[in-house]
């Protein structure tokens, strides 16, 4: 569904935040989101009714955090597919009543923990957990797996292995957070490179969530200029989180996600959406931005600056490189 | 070319010293208890083997850490290294009654179970001569105060990863207001979707961005403190 769609669309619009708009209906900070698919399936609906109002054509379900691993902590690691399997029946319920073609993407985040040997988690493990969530949400009826804020390549290629065994499609976005890397320290080229040969390869590839808008267009400029083939997804965060009272605001306005989808448009991306603080207002301003948009030429660092800000997380100073030592000898 | 022959044994004091500082670098943990051993039976105190060879080739380490140079893999085995020498350190610098640097309480929030990040802390504060005091993951507010109560830290850390969870330690933090002791703690800050503006609105002292400025920032406290102190 999602190639249909690319074969007849230049650019297809992803939605918005799932974490800081459900925090706007309620969700208190430590409460796990996706025990709301049960407990509050009205909210899970209006949150991809609002984003499929807004424009949106492809949705993520509320399944971010949806891995035994991470349901462990609210004591719910016995009810992974029924979580999942929810998630995704809501957000097929909204895509299904749409008036045009919207995609259901099965949300997957990474598990939290370190693969060995930096930790304990092993490959093998972590395909076997990532499969339990994935099989939830393609019994609820998602189109597709959307591997999402991703730091390590083990951890990407465990998630699209799991999607490979339960028979779904698959595409894959990191968050490129630390100077321009992963926090694991993969660059954007490099985990073009490395999930472009997974094995079925992924049908997109791109960046989600990390630090500001011009971070995050930097490293989609990294990987279409790695990949110029490959289709590419840009998500990124609205602004700067601020705690006003009891509630969060970010801080981008409608305006400047306009002029990021245009951007993240001529840096090649064909998927955009917004990630944290991203409300459906903001997405309803990136839609029309789009749809009015002539896909221009790649812009630069500087551009991207002047138009969006500076980059929060900015790359070392030219030839800093890693010291030499006498074992090392490099 | 790799030198894989160094002979610890055999290099002068100084020389070892650097040497321990590019095995941290390196984060080979067999090298740098061998370097500790051997600083040791030469008659150093735990306290000099533990600030001139450890705190100080962390140091280093947390700079490039710090400049985007090293990420978290290489840091990680940094301070493996770093902690496996200050198991030997630690018995014998409680003995020899070793100036302390400062004490520190640290979790990851309610709701959140990502600690890699927390951890790094954790070790890098070590690194740096505080004693740590680890809640883990997934820390609510009595636990935090609890620990407060009992370890009177002069530092509390909290460490969020999630949009969804970074919310709470604005939670913790008016709980110490209520309790009056605000005040009496410097609270510290981090996780990936964090920045200085929110650790401002949420009322924390500072926002660190990773783990080295951690350390940098809990040591520019810990001086403004015993300045205040010594002046008061």
């Amino acid at each position: 569904m999602l190639q249909d769609l690319l074969r007849t669309r230049d650019w297809l619009l992803a939605d918005g935040a799932t974490g800081t708009t459900l925090f706007a209906m309620g969700l208190t900070s430590g409460e796990a989101p996706e025990l709301w698919n049960e407990a509050h399936p009205d909210r899970i609906r209006r949150l991809h009714q609002d984003f499929v109002s807004a424009g949106a054509d492809i949705i993520l379900t509320n399944s971010f955090g949806g891995t035994s691993r991470r349901l462990f902590l609210h004591n719910a690691q016995e009810r992974v597919i029924e979580l999942n399997r929810l998630a995704a029946q809501h957000a097929r319920a909204v895509a299904d009543a749409a008036d045009h073609p919207v995609v259901v993407a099965g949300s997957v985040g990474p598990t939290g923990d370190l693969f060995a040997p930096l930790g304990a988690l092993t490959e093998a493990e972590a395909v076997d957990i990532f499969a339990e969530q994935i099989e939830g949400l393609k019994a609820g009826g998602a189109d597709l797996i959307w591997i999402e804020t991703m730091s390590a390549v083990e951890e990407m290629r465990a998630a699209a292995t799991a999607a490979a065994r339960c028979g779904m499609d698959y595409v894959v976005t990191a968050s490129f957070d630390t100077a321009g890397r992963t926090m694991m320290g993969i660059t954007p080229e490099a985990m073009a490179d490395a999930t472009t040969s997974f094995t079925p390869a992924p049908h997109g590839i791109g960046c989600n969530c990390g630090v500001g808008a011009s971070d995050l267009l930097v490293s989609v400029l990294g990987i279409t200029a790695a990949k110029p083939d490959a289709i590419v997804i840009a998500k990124a965060n609205c602004g700067i989180p601020q705690v006003r009272g009891g509630s969060i605001d970010y801080t981008g306005t409608p305006e400047l996600m306009a002029d990021y989808a245009r951007l993240a448009c001529d840096s090649g991306a064909r998927i955009i959406g917004g990630c944290c603080g991203t409300t459906s207002e903001h997405l309803l301003a990136m839609r029309r931005a789009l749809e009015t948009h002539r896909r221009g030429d790649r812009p630069d660092t500087e551009t991207l600056i002047a138009r969006l800000g500076a980059l929060a997380s900015p790359p070392p100073r030219e030839g800093a490189t890693r010291r030499a030592t006498r074992r090392s000898g490099a | 070319m790799a030198d894989d022959d160094i002979n610890l044994d055999a290099l002068p004091d100084d020389e070892l010293v650097t040497q321990m500082h590019d095995d941290l670098y390196d984060g080979l943990k067999d090298e740098i208890t061998a370097g500790v051993d051997i600083l040791l039976s030469r008659g150093w105190t735990p306290y000099r083997v533990l600030t001139e060879a450890l705190v100080e080739g962390m140091r280093i380490v947390g700079v490039d850490f710090r400049d985007g140079i090293l990420f978290v893999p290489e840091v990680l085995l940094s301070a493996n290294a770093m902690k496996a020498g200050m198991a030997i350190l630690k018995p014998l610098l409680a003995q020899t009654g070793a100036p302390k640097t400062g004490k520190m309480v640290i979790g990851t929030v309610k709701g959140d179970i990502h600690d890699i990040g927390k951890n790094l802390v954790a070790m890098m504060m070590e690194g740096a001569g505080f004693e740590v005091v680890d809640l883990g993951v997934n820390t609510d507010v009595d636990r935090y105060l609890a620990a407060i109560d009992e370890h009177q830290p002069d530092i509390l850390g909290m460490s969020a990863l999630l949009t969804t969870t970074m919310p709470y330690m604005k939670v913790v933090i008016e709980a110490l207001k209520t309790k009056g002791i605000r005040d009496r703690i410097v609270v510290l800050v981090g996780g990936a979707p964090l920045n200085e503006e929110f650790s401002l609105s949420v009322g924390a002292d500072a926002y660190c961005r990773d783990a080295a400025v951690a350390v940098e920032t809990a040591k520019a406290f810990m001086a403004r403190r015993s300045n205040q102190m010594s002046a008061g």
